[in-house]
């Protein structure tokens, strides 16, 4: 019988995504064998992002700086602004290294399911941000779901009077991917989005 | 389908609306996988076997898509918010496990004329929630005159009977009846003033007769189809 402590560590982890109370029994007897190693410096590093890691004021992005790296880069272009879900879709878009733009974390989508409304969300600061100035194109990074595009075309309607043009990604067969394994939906789009070639 | 709530890390619980069943959830091992989110979309045509050990229990669907309507309406806010609209209603307004087919057959061709760019779209929206009204036993009687008993120039229904109104009986009480678009007479085409007025009409009577009783709002998206034609009708006036 393991104790109390350290069945309050293996509830804490099982509660993270991608562990379950097994694998999480696993880490926590992983971490307590190795206390040095493992323990410790994980104990200092979680202690140091609960004090230091915040939401950037510009950007909704988590960092230790406020603003944030992205939004304090001055080799950014600040009048391209990429709209996403979430952090984790910042985070991919930076791993891409192919936008040199900024960023605006929603921070989620419209759901009448989940009762998200726009004031749950940040369109009232996303609003505010591109009537500031200095925004000449907005790209609506928003998953090709429902709930993704009814809230692109949502924040599209209120965007539109403040004059910025308005983009969103394309949708359609991805790299590596063969017609045969694509869905029906996923092949509708690519048809609909098709481009020239010469 | 008509919705999917996440159910812990992976799965997902499905409200189906389906021919034989009605509206029916259950559980779906995965489904909150990659693999499955294109398929689990509202609007979406799946074919599915439920299985559970007796009929109480939630039980598990295994899916394959039919037709994902979902993906084609994914550009157009008008059809999107339709399609969101439809599905929220249903998702409120039929009771568990009672079908309806006729209804379901009235959704099929609303989707297909969605995915089509039908342009008679928006009428057959407002006749899906009409036949939504009457197969929930709260069907208006648009047909014929509640005062006269006419059948020709109707142009207003009563807010509490639902009963159609000529335009000469109505005209002691005009300020006080909902409008009955000429199209909901079977009177030509549709046009944005006449979509705002049938959707205001079904809206007072959804709300009055299955959302207000169960305390449910409007679905959001069902808001936002109207504001949208409340536009156009606004553009279609100016002059």
């Amino acid at each position: 019988m393991a104790a109390v402590e350290i069945e309050r560590l293996i509830r804490l982890l099982a509660r993270l995504p991608g562990l379950g109370p097994r694998s999480a029994r696993r880490a926590a007897l992983a971490m307590l064998k190795r206390p040095e190693v493992l323990l410790q410096p994980l104990v200092e590093t979680l202690a140091a992002c609960a004090e230091h890691v915040r939401r950037c004021s510009r950007c909704r992005n988590l960092d230790v700086r406020d603003p944030c790296g992205v939004c304090s880069d001055a080799e950014r272009d600040p009048k391209i602004l990429f709209v996403v879900e979430d952090v984790e879709d910042l985070w991919a878009m930076e791993r891409a290294g192919s936008f040199r733009g900024v960023y605006f974390v929603l921070g989620g989508t419209l759901s009448a399911l989940d009762r998200v409304g726009p004031d749950e969300l940040g369109v009232g600061a996303l609003l505010a941000r591109v009537a500031e100035g200095g925004v000449e194109e907005v790209i609506l990074g928003l998953g090709a779901t429902v709930e993704g595009q009814t809230t692109a075309h949502y924040l599209a309607e209120r965007l539109k009077p403040l004059g910025c043009r308005i983009t969103r990604l394309a949708q359609g067969v991805p790299v590596g991917g063969e017609l045969e394994y694509l869905d029906e939906g996923t092949l509708e789009a690519a048809l609909r989005a098709r481009q020239p070639i010469v | 389908m008509l919705a999917a709530r996440r159910h812990g890390e992976s799965d997902a619980i499905l409200i189906l609306f389906t021919f034989e069943h009605g509206r029916h959830a259950g559980l779906v091992r995965g489904g909150a996988s990659r693999r499955l989110r294109p398929l689990l979309q509202p609007g979406n045509r799946l074919a599915c076997t439920w299985r559970a050990r007796l009929a109480e229990h939630l039980g598990r669907y295994t899916l394959e898509p039919l037709r994902l309507y979902a993906a084609t309406v994914l550009d157009e806010p008008l059809p999107l918010a339709a399609l969101g609209a439809a599905c929220g209603l249903l998702e409120l307004g039929l009771g568990e496990r009672d079908p309806h087919p006729t209804l379901y057959a009235a959704l099929l061709a609303l989707l297909d004329r969605l995915a089509q760019r039908d342009p008679t779209w928006p009428a057959d929206y407002v006749r899906f929630e009409l036949l939504l009204l009457a197969e929930a036993g709260f069907g208006l009687d648009l047909g014929r005159c509640a005062l006269t008993g006419s059948d020709r120039d109707l142009a207003f229904v009563s807010p509490r009977s639902g009963r159609a109104v000529s335009r000469q009986a109505a005209a002691p009480w005009v300020g006080r009846l909902l409008p009955l678009p000429p199209f909901l007479a079977g009177v030509g085409g549709a046009d944005a003033r006449q979509i705002v007025d049938g959707l205001r009409l079904s809206g007072h009577f959804l709300r009055r007769y299955i959302l207000d009783p169960a305390d449910r709002a409007m679905p959001p998206a069902r808001d936002r189809l109207l504001a949208m034609y409340q536009r156009l009708a606004e553009g279609e006036e100016r002059p």
